[in-house]
């Protein structure tokens, strides 16, 4: 898997949406769990609350850093990922697949246009362009 | 130069590290100070040797009267107990009592199992999942426990027992006036029944005046409103009594001082804390974890770090940073030493000598036991002289009680005016006799105290 | 120089896993006991309240027990050990005098009349007057039992002192630089205030222009730590003060540092309004593994009203007591004042030690120890600056921050460095503190270090570098010659074990 996936959208603060009809799944991206470390703790809302695009949703730890999750979308919380609950490693291991956190039912599809594209996302990491696989 | 007996640096060894930084004097590297704030006289005195500072402590100290010098039955949190003397020489060792706290846990293992000991000792006398490495004291313990509740129920009302050894509900109400919790104290027989919309009932057993609890049908309620039960204890209460884990608490705080520590007219001591493992990563504090290193050998290390200052500033559980880490350490060595049969002895030598001594006292003229219920090592004297003018009295025959009358509700002194009496086992037969013959003479005499 | 890591196995003593030591539990045997306390008295408790729960504390005996605690002590580095050159920790030696002396006081219990403990209130009067002089304060509470509960306490004081004008509500804010200590961000949430960050600017100041942006009439105060964590003091010190009181707030001061202005300069000259102190870091009171401490804060005159209770009170003839006590007198109302901390006078054990510790060096030996302190640290600086790169330009004053970005590029990075320290016999710097600074090494040698051991210090980090530019690797693994290895300190995280289980 690449460390940035061409069919995933991307927010400023590391996170990623993959999108399957109204049903979003939301991540932390390879550079975030690059620049974490070794994740030891997640702390994912319950379901059915809300979550609010570019607000706190969570919190990936590390031994010597706590992050905030910040939702890339708006919408209701329909899963959680209880594998990474029990296994946080998952994050660091496949942060794009096994290591996935919430699924959002989205509130409003529009604001997908205000994330970054696979290469903007590139660019905002400092990636030189055209780069894809590992 | 030569001020400091401490610095090792001579003259020469000044002139030395100044020429390698390039100076003349310090004074040019103090650029930065305004200049009129520069070499403030300081008008603190001159310096003296060891000899003379030794002397001049001893000479403060002998102002004082030490609790062991007559009848002495004040306590609460605070006990005057047998201290074996393997303590202070193993928890004073200068690799205890000089090293820092364990960021660097390859060179810190000593403090690091030590304090993983601590926590599993504690643990099994509270019956409780975790404790962390320490706080403060119990006072500050007891305020970041209900932190810790409102934190976790989203709730911001907190209801405190006024059966609650009174400096704690102090300290709580100062703590609650940063995040402006409403803080509503009621008698231990409301606390069940003032559950609703709480973050926590904050309940003592045994309580400041020694009266035994039922926490059980406290915590009950609380769980029923969604709220957290805190038990404020004692340690060697439970050794004796079935312990807050068994009784349905979800936070435990109290004063470890009784174990092993001095009372040093009140610090440092050891603010217990403990809490149920789900509630784990809202504890504030240190806590030491079990780890393997590099080889696969054990060792131990502080964990959960993420909670704390150092990490999450702002959102951390607390700031706290320095703790009480040595008395932890010398809570463990004397719970090493005296193992549960010694715990339970000591324990059960304050329970028989209090019981004992209050039905002799009951027997006086004039003289209640006021407690509302069975006690546990300390218990409350009710006479016709009324407590202020009894303490007195006793102090003048050299005897020392505490004061009921000091025991306030929201911050107003309530009701109740009788002594306390705390025992131990260090209370002597001697000292039982000194207080029934006292307080039968003042009973008798009608004595009134005349230093108003 | 190797640090004296003697361990001696418990013999016979089996453990499930390889270990340097038993635990007490793996040591206990059903029937070991001592005898420190008997009785055959039997206490009279009802059946419903009766312990039915086990306890199943670890039975041994003295010997095992002195044996044990001997060797946990042996695994340990220490300041009787060898030098720690934490920065913003200062630790200096601990005088065993003021060990002697403050269990002269150990048989008092605070609930005492003020009768029977003369020598503690005139101890404690004389305490708060000898931190007022050197602070240049007015007035000191003893209560907080460190730096942290102290932060705690003045930010308590500014609400009360800002709800005294009627401004509580609309000042929610306190600003702190970014170079603070994590503890001054968590004390101001812990008090419901919301923290604002400022930066620092490039000469290590803070950035006055951000601080004045950041000010307004929301704001109820500004933390401050001079010298900063960056070991450099405040050049515009009195302009950073005057702007935040233009805005209507106060200036806390984090006394962290304190060691670099005895007799240098007081903050009560500088514009701080307060000051907290960490007796256990300026008046050598031993850290005790992580505490105890103590932080007396210093106000001036105007913060009084709002300090904890009680006061000691010095009557003409000579006699101490508390204002707010019910005793022979009639007590002072409480006031203003926000309340009690810890009742009476804090941490007592701790503030008798740094009274003694004063005493014993009197005004001239607490300005040499500035100065030392402060000649200390830009001696060392000088001899690590060839190999390290420094983060900011300006003279430090007793402590320095060093960058071991330079180090990283070539393959270790600071951590690896503070470990390797470990094989040399030392104890590491602070790293990764402040934040501001990347791969930070914060180093303070304090003023009681020999020159030789700064010398020998200095030599085993210019090894170190040399290592990382020929032997990355070997840095990376290090330390070799601890009682342990590295830690799993993700696996302790992830699994955390924070108790012997019993059963298992």
């Amino acid at each position: 898997m690449s460390a940035v996936p061409d069919d995933l959208r991307y927010s400023k603060e590391h996170e990623w949406v993959r999108l399957e009809g109204d049903t979003a799944t939301i991540g932390i991206t390879h550079f975030a769990q690059e620049q974490l470390g070794d994740v030891v703790f997640v702390e994912l809302p319950e379901k059915s609350a809300s979550v609010r695009q570019f607000a706190s949703l969570g919190v990936v730890e590390s031994v010597k850093a706590a992050s905030d999750i910040y939702s890339p979308i708006s919408g209701e919380v329909v899963e959680r990922n209880v594998k990474v609950i029990e296994k946080p490693e998952l994050v660091n291991t496949s942060p794009y697949e096994q290591g996935w956190l919430v699924k959002v039912k989205l509130a409003d599809k529009g604001e997908i246009n205000k994330l970054l594209s696979a290469e903007d996302y590139r660019a905002h990491i400092g990636e030189t362009a055209g780069a894809g696989g590992d | 130069m030569g001020n400091n007996p401490y610095s090792p640096h001579t003259d020469t060894d000044r002139a030395a590290m100044l020429e390698r930084v390039g100076v003349r004097d310090i004074d040019e590297l103090l650029g930065a100070i305004p200049k009129d704030a520069r070499h403030p006289k300081l008008g603190v005195g001159a310096g003296l040797s060891e000899m003379e500072v030794q002397a001049h402590l001893e000479g403060l100290a002998k102002m004082n009267t030490n609790a062991g010098d007559g009848p002495f039955f004040i306590g609460g949190s605070i006990q005057r107990r047998y201290i074996p003397a393997a303590v202070p020489v193993l928890a004073l060792r200068g690799e205890f009592l000089t090293a820092y706290t364990p960021y660097q846990p390859e060179v810190s293992q000593g403090t690091l199992q030590a304090v993983f000991e601590y926590q599993s000792l504690m643990a099994e006398l509270l019956a409780m999942d975790v404790v962390n490495s320490s706080m403060y004291d119990g006072g500050s313990a007891t305020a970041e426990a209900a932190f810790m509740a409102v934190r976790v129920t989203g709730r911001h009302k907190v209801v405190v027992s006024t059966d609650v050894d009174f400096t704690y509900r102090r300290t709580l109400r100062t703590y609650g006036r940063g995040p402006g919790l409403e803080i509503v104290e009621v008698p231990t027989a409301k606390l069940a029944s003032s559950a609703e919309g709480a973050a926590c009932l904050i309940v003592q057993h045994p309580d400041a005046f020694g009266t035994l609890v039922g926490v059980r049908a406290i915590a009950e309620a609380a769980h029923a409103a969604g709220a957290l039960c805190v038990q404020v204890t004692e340690p060697h209460a439970c050794a004796l009594l079935e312990p807050p884990g068994a009784l349905g608490a979800d936070i435990v705080v109290g004063e470890g001082q009784p174990l092993g520590i001095t009372m040093s007219y009140g610090g440092p001591h050891l603010g217990i804390f403990a809490c149920r493992e789900a509630l784990v990563r809202q504890m504030p504090g240190r806590i030491a974890g079990q780890t393997v290193d590099a080889n696969g050998t054990r060792g131990f290390v502080n964990t959960l770090q993420t909670r704390e200052q150092h990490i999450r500033r702002e959102k951390a559980t607390s700031n706290i940073c320095t703790n009480e880490a040595l008395a932890a350490i010398t809570a463990a060595v004397y719970m090493s030493l005296l193992g549960p049969e010694g715990l339970r002895a000591a324990a059960r030598a304050g329970v028989a000598r209090a019981h004992a001594l209050a039905k002799r006292l009951a027997a006086l003229p004039g003289c209640t036991i006021a407690n509302d219920g069975p006690f546990f090592d300390r218990f409350t004297l009710r006479t016709e002289m009324g407590g202020w003018d009894l303490r007195n009295a006793l102090i003048a025959r050299g005897i020392q009680v505490e004061v009921t009358a000091s025991h306030f509700v929201a911050g107003r002194r309530e009701g109740r005016d009788d002594i306390i009496v705390q025992c131990t086992e260090l209370t002597t037969e001697a000292d039982a006799d000194a207080l029934v013959d006292a307080v039968a003479q003042l009973s008798r005499s009608g004595e009134t105290v005349v230093t108003r | 120089m190797t640090v004296r890591t003697h361990v001696i196995p418990d013999s016979g003593a089996k453990t499930p896993v390889p270990a340097l030591e038993p635990l007490l539990f793996e040591l206990a045997r059903p029937g070991r006991n001592g005898r420190h306390v008997r009785t055959s008295e039997t206490a009279e408790i009802p059946d419903e309240f009766k312990r039915k729960a086990p306890l199943r504390l670890p039975e041994l005996t003295e010997p095992q027990v002195v044996r044990h605690y001997t060797h946990l002590a042996q695994l340990n580095y220490s300041v009787d050990t060898g030098m720690y050159p934490l920065g913003s920790c200062t630790m200096k030696y601990n005088p065993k005098v003021n060990d002697r002396v403050a269990g002269l006081f150990a048989d008092v219990h605070p609930r005492q009349s003020y009768r029977t403990t003369q020598g503690v209130l005139a101890l404690a009067y004389e305490l708060e007057q000898m931190l007022a002089k050197i602070t240049g304060m007015d007035f000191v509470s003893l209560q907080p039992q460190a730096g942290a509960q102290s932060e705690f306490t003045a930010l308590l004081v500014f609400k009360a002192y800002h709800a005294k004008r009627g401004e509580a509500k609309q000042r929610k804010r306190i600003i702190v630089p970014d170079s603070a200590h994590g503890t001054n961000p968590a004390s101001a949430a812990m008090c419901g205030y919301e923290v604002t960050t400022v930066k620092s600017d490039a000469r290590g100041n803070v950035d006055l222009d951000a601080l004045k942006g950041a000010l307004g009439p929301d704001v109820a105060g500004f933390m401050l730590t001079n010298p900063n964590t960056l070991g450099l003091f405040e050049e515009r010190v009195r302009e950073v003060c005057d702007a935040v009181h233009a805005a209507g707030a106060l200036v806390y001061g984090d006394g962290a540092n304190m060691n670099a202005l005895l007799g240098i300069a007081r903050p009560g000259d500088l514009g701080f309004d307060c000051v907290h102190i960490n007796v256990h870091k300026t008046f050598s009171t031993p850290h005790g593994a992580g505490g105890p401490g103590a932080g007396p804060l210093c106000v001036k005159a105007h913060l009084r009203p709002f300090l904890p209770k009680p006061w000691i009170i010095r009557e003409a003839d000579g006699l101490y007591h508390y204002d707010t006590a019910r005793e022979d007198r009639a007590p002072a109302p409480q006031g203003d004042s926000i309340g009690t901390i810890k009742q009476r006078l804090g941490n007592f054990g701790v503030l008798a030690r740094a009274y003694t510790y004063m005493k014993t060096l009197g005004e001239e030996g607490l300005v040499e120890t500035g100065r030392d302190a402060i000649l200390s640290a830009n001696y060392l600086l000088a001899l690590l600056r060839p190999a390290y790169d420094v983060a900011f330009e300006r003279p430090p004053m007793h402590e320095f921050v060093l960058s071991a970005l330079k180090q990283k590029k070539q393959g270790a990075s600071a951590l690896d460095i503070s470990k390797a320290l470990l094989d040399e016999g030392f104890h590491s710097p602070t790293v990764y503190f402040p934040l501001i600074v990347p791969e930070a090494m914060m180093i303070e040698p304090t003023e009681t270090e020999p020159t030789e051991t700064l010398d020998a210090f200095a030599a085993a980090m210019l090894r170190i570098a040399e290592r990382v530019k020929t032997d990355p690797a070997a840095v990376r693994d290090a330390p070799r010659s601890t009682p342990l290895r590295r830690l799993d300190e993700v696996g302790a995280a992830r699994k955390p074990v924070l108790r012997y289980k019993i059963d298992a």
